[in-house]
C-alpha cells in the first residue's frame, strides 16, 4: 500500500496536527515535571489505540487491557531492576546482588526466569512477545468457542484479577503489592534526570505515531473493513468463508503488543511498576479513555487518554476531596451528551466546518460520511 | 526512669519556659516563639525551598479518596491539627506554617507523581504523608532523587533505612517482641496461630513474630494469609479451632477487618474467655470504629499509643483533636504518630537554624520531645524513634485499657539480626 494512501487528506492534517502538538508544542511551553507527566498519560494512549482497533472496529471489548500493560511494563522493570541491583548496590542485604523485595522474603538466589532478564534485548522481545502469547492463548481459547460479547468481558476482567492476585501472592518474585520499585538506569543511563525524561518522552511520542500508523494501516486495509463487518454481522462473514477466530484472535493479540509497549515506556518514564495497573480498575479506566476520546478514532484515543488524565491531575490537585465526583461528572457527561466521544464532536461540528472553509475537502468528508458506522449498529 | 523524670520536669517547668527563655534554642524547641528576623530568609534557606519571610510551606500527602481514605484521614487531620498548632504558639523560626494538601488516591504511582510535584513544583520543605508500605516505596525514590524530607507515620516492617525518611512510626520489632513476651510471661501462652493479609507488612511481621515465639521455646500451629479485602474467614477459624492454639496472632488489614471479627464472633469464639486469646498488630481504635466494639471484646492489640492513655499531654492532645475534629472522633495510633511529623520536624529546623533538608537531616537523630502524647520519644541515628511498647485490651466502647506497657523505650531496628 501506498503511505500517501494511508490516511486521507484531513487525517494527514490530524496526524500532522497531533504530531506537531506532541513533538513541538508541548516540550516547547511544558515545564520537564508536566511534560514527564504528558509522557505518563501518553503511554496510556497505546492502549486507547489498541482498543480502538479491537473495541471500537472489532467489536471485541476487553476490560483486561491493564494485564499486558502490565506485563510489558513488569518486563521492562524486571530489566532495570536487576541493574539497579549490583552486588555494590545492595551490599546492606543477606544476600547481595539480587533484588532487595527478594531479600526481604529470604530468597537466596535469582529465580532462574529472572535471569534472561539480564539482557536488554531479551527484555524487548519479551516486552511484546510475552504479552502477544498470552493473548493468542485467551483469544484461541475463548474466540474458537465463539465466546464473545459480554462474556469475553467478563473472562479479561477475571483474567485480570487473577494476575493480580498472582503478582501480590508471589512477593517473593514479583515485589508483592509494592511492587518493583527504585529502578534508576538502563544500561548506564540514569533515566531520572531531566534530560533523559526529555528524551524519553520523545521515544515514547515517536513509538506512539508510530503505533497510530500500524493501527491506520491495519484500519484502512481489507483486514480493517472485516473486522467492522465482524463486529456488525459476525455470522454473515463467518458464511462467507472467513475464519472469524483468527481474525479476532490477531486484533486481540495486536492489541495486547500496543498496550505492552505502552506499560514499557510507562515503566521507564514512572521509574515503577506495580500490580495498580494490572487489576480490573485500571483496565477499566483503559476503556473509559477510548470511550471519551471515541472508540472509532485513533486519534481520539490519543487524545481521550491525555485529556481524562490531565484532568484527573487537574481536577485532584485543586479540589482533593472532591475531584472524584469531578471526574464522574466527566464521564457521565461525555457519555450522555457524545455517546461517539471527542471523536464524534469532531465528525459531527468541527469537520463539516472545515469542509466548508476548505472546499477541497468536501469530497473527502462526503466519503469518510458514506463509510461511516450506523448508531444503531454501534449501540449493540 | 530517666524519662519519666523528663516528662514530669517538662510539665513543671514549661509555663516558665514560655515566659521568658524563649530565645535559648534548646528550650524554644518547646513551644517558644523565635522571631523570624532574627533568621533572614537567605541564609535559613540556601537550597531554593518554598520559604519567605514570614511563610514557609509543607505538603500533606495521603489517601482521601479510595479504600485507604478511611485510614488516612485520621493522619491528615492529626497533621493539620499539629502544624494549626504550631502556627499558634509562633511558627518555625518564626514562620507561619502553610501547607499544600495532595490526594494520593489510594493509588501508589499517584504518590509518586504528587510527591513529585510537591518537591519539584511546589518546593515545599518537608512533606508529613503515606502510609501504606507500598505508597512509601513509590514515593521513596522520589524523595532521594530530589532530596526530600518525609516524615511517615505508620507502624511498617522494617527493613529499611532512608536518609530522606523519618520514622515515626513503629518498626516490627518494636512493636511485636514486647507483646509476645508479654503474652508468652503473663498468659502463660505456648502455641500461637498466625495469620494476616497477604503482603509485605504482615508476612515480615509474622516472620519477625514466628522467630521469637521459636526462641522462647513456643510453637506456631499455623500461618496463614489473605489478599486484601478478602472477607470469607470461616476456614482459617475452623483450622483455629481444630488447632487449638493458645494466641491468634491476627495481623488482618483494612476492611477484611470488620468480617473477620464478626465472623469469629459467629463462630462462638468469645475473645473474652482468652481461649484462645486473640493478640493484633493491626486494629487500632480507627478500625474498631468499622468493625464495632462488641465484635472486637476482649482481643488485645500491642501499639505505642492508645487513645486511653493516662498522662497530661495526651489528655491535652486528645481534648484539643475533639476541639478541632469533633467529639464522635477516634484516635488510633497512627494518628499520633502523624501528629509528631510537623513537631519533630519543626525541632529539627529550629535546631539547624535552618530549613535546607540535609541540615535538618542532620540535626534530627538525638531530639528529643516530651510533648508526644504517647510520652517522651527520641529520634534515634537510624531515623526511627524509641518508643515504649503498649499492650492494650479491647472494651465494647470501642476503646483500649492498657493492661501492660514496657518500662524503658524500645531501640528500634529495622535490619534486626536473627530475624531475617
Amino acid at each position: 500500500m501506498n503511505i500517501t494512501r494511508l490516511f486521507d487528506r484531513s487525517e494527514w492534517l490530524g496526524f500532522a496536527a497531533i504530531a506537531a502538538i506532541l513533538l513541538i508544542l508541548f516540550p516547547s511551553v511544558i515545564d520537564i515535571f508536566r511534560l514527564n507527566l504528558v509522557g505518563k498519560y501518553l503511554t496510556y494512549a497505546f492502549v486507547a489505540v489498541g482498543l480502538v482497533l479491537c473495541w471500537g472496529h472489532g467489536g471485541i471489548l476487553s476490560l483486561g487491557q491493564g494485564i499486558f500493560f502490565g506485563l510489558g511494563g513488569y518486563c521492562m522493570a524486571m530489566f532495570l531492576k536487576l541493574e539497579a541491583s549490583t552486588p555494590e548496590n545492595t551490599s546492606i542485604q543477606s544476600t547481595p546482588g539480587i533484588p532487595d523485595f527478594m531479600d526481604w522474603n529470604q530468597l537466596t538466589e535469582l529465580p532462574w526466569w529472572w535471569e534472561p532478564f539480564n539482557s536488554l534485548a531479551f527484555t524487548i522481545v519479551a516486552i511484546i512477545v510475552v504479552p502477544s502469547i498470552l493473548a493468542f492463548i485467551i483469544g484461541q481459547a475463548m474466540f474458537q468457542r465463539r465466546v464473545g460479547g459480554v462474556y469475553f468481558a467478563i473472562i479479561t476482567q477475571a483474567i485480570a484479577a487473577i494476575l493480580t492476585i498472582l503478582i501480590v501472592g508471589q512477593q517473593g518474585y514479583t515485589g508483592g503489592i509494592n511492587g518493583i520499585t527504585d529502578l534508576r538506569t538502563l544500561l548506564g543511563w540514569d533515566i531520572r534526570t531531566d534530560s533523559a525524561k526529555y528524551i524519553l518522552y520523545f521515544v515514547n511520542v515517536i513509538l506512539l505515531l508510530g503505533v497510530v500508523m500500524i493501527a491506520q494501516f491495519v484500519k484502512v486495509s481489507k483486514f480493517g473493513r472485516l473486522l467492522v463487518a465482524m463486529r456488525d454481522k459476525e455470522d454473515r462473514v463467518r458464511f462467507s468463508g472467513y475464519n472469524v477466530s483468527d481474525f479476532k484472535v490477531f486484533i486481540f493479540c495486536l492489541a495486547a503488543a500496543f498496550s505492552a509497549i505502552g506499560g514499557a515506556m510507562f515503566t521507564l518514564q514512572v521509574g515503577f511498576m506495580s500490580p495498580s495497573f494490572v487489576g480490573i480498575v485500571p483496565s477499566i479506566e483503559m476503556v473509559i479513555f477510548a470511550a471519551v476520546g471515541g472508540r472509532l478514532s485513533l486519534f481520539g484515543a490519543v487524545i481521550g487518554a491525555l485529556l481524562v488524565n490531565f484532568a484527573k491531575t487537574t481536577f485532584s490537585e485543586t479540589f482533593p476531596e472532591l475531584w472524584l465526583f469531578a471526574m464522574g461528572g466527566l464521564f457521565i457527561a461525555v457519555v450522555m451528551a457524545f455517546p461517539n466521544g471527542l471523536a464524534g464532536i469532531y465528525s459531527t461540528y468541527v469537520k463539516p466546518l472545515i469542509a466548508r472553509i476548505l472546499p477541497n475537502e468536501q469530497k473527502a468528508a462526503n466519503a469518510a460520511q458514506a463509510t461511516k458506522v450506523p448508531t444503531k449498529a454501534l449501540a449493540e | 526512669m530517666t524519662d519519666e523524670n523528663s516528662e514530669n520536669k517538662m510539665n513543671i517547668t514549661r509555663r516558665h519556659m514560655l515566659a521568658g527563655m524563649a530565645s535559648i534554642p534548646a528550650l524554644a524547641m518547646m513551644g517558644g516563639a523565635l522571631k523570624a528576623s532574627d533568621y533572614p530568609t537567605a541564609a535559613v534557606n540556601t537550597s531554593g525551598l518554598a520559604v519567605t519571610d514570614d511563610t514557609v510551606t509543607v505538603g500533606i500527602l495521603h489517601s482521601i479518596t479510595g479504600t485507604m481514605a478511611i485510614s488516612e484521614t485520621g493522619s491528615v487531620q492529626a497533621e493539620k491539627l499539629a502544624i494549626e498548632q504550631i502556627n499558634a504558639s509562633g511558627g518555625v523560626l518564626g514562620r507561619q506554617i502553610e501547607y499544600i494538601q495532595e490526594d494520593g488516591g489510594s493509588d501508589w504511582p499517584t504518590f509518586a507523581e504528587k510527591a513529585k510535584k510537591l518537591l519539584v513544583q511546589d518546593k515545599v520543605a518537608s512533606v508529613m504523608g503515606c502510609w501504606t508500605s507500598a505508597s512509601r516505596k513509590a514515593v521513596l525514590p522520589v524523595f532521594e532523587q530530589y532530596n526530600g524530607m518525609l516524615y511517615y507515620p505508620t507502624f511498617y516492617e522494617g527493613l529499611e533505612q532512608s536518609p530522606n525518611v523519618i520514622y515515626t512510626g513503629q518498626e516490627a520489632t518494636q512493636q511485636i517482641i514486647a507483646g509476645i513476651d508479654w503474652v508468652s510471661e503473663t498468659k502463660d501462652a505456648k502455641s500461637f496461630f498466625l495469620l494476616g493479609s497477604d503482603y509485605i507488612w504482615p508476612r515480615t511481621s509474622n516472620k519477625i513474630a514466628r522467630k521469637h515465639i521459636e526462641k522462647l521455646g513456643h510453637k506456631v500451629v499455623g500461618e496463614e494469609y489473605y489478599p486484601l479485602g478478602h472477607t470469607q474467614f470461616n476456614s482459617v477459624i475452623n483450622k483455629i479451632k481444630l488447632r487449638k492454639p493458645d494466641v491468634i496472632y491476627a495481623i488482618v488489614v483494612g476492611g477484611s477487618n470488620v468480617a473477620f471479627y464478626k465472623q469469629l464472633k459467629a463462630a462462638g469464639i468469645d475473645m473474652t474467655k482468652e481461649s484462645p486469646l486473640l493478640l493484633t498488630i493491626s486494629v487500632t481504635e480507627d478500625e474498631i470504629l468499622g468493625i464495632g466494639g462488641e465484635n472486637i471484646d476482649g482481643a488485645y492489640a500491642c501499639m505505642k499509643y492508645f487513645q486511653s492513655l493516662d498522662n497530661p499531654n495526651n489528655m491535652e492532645f486528645v481534648k484539643a483533636f475533639k476541639e478541632r475534629w469533633g467529639d464522635e472522633i477516634v484516635i488510633g495510633d497512627v494518628t499520633q504518630a502523624a501528629y509528631l511529623g510537623p513537631w519533630l520536624w519543626k525541632m529539627a529546623v529550629e535546631k539547624a537554624g535552618s530549613f535546607d533538608v540535609d541540615k535538618v537531616r542532620e540535626a534530627s537523630p538525638g531530639l528529643e520531645f516530651n510533648k508526644a502524647p504517647e510520652g517522651y520519644v527520641r529520634i534515634h541515628e537510624n531515623h526511627h524513634l524509641w518508643s515504649k511498647t503498649r499492650v492494650g485490651l479491647a472494651k465494647p466502647d470501642g476503646q483500649y485499657e492498657l493492661v501492660y506497657e514496657t518500662a524503658d523505650l524500645v531501640e528500634p531496628d529495622p535490619f534486626p539480626e536473627g530475624y531475617q
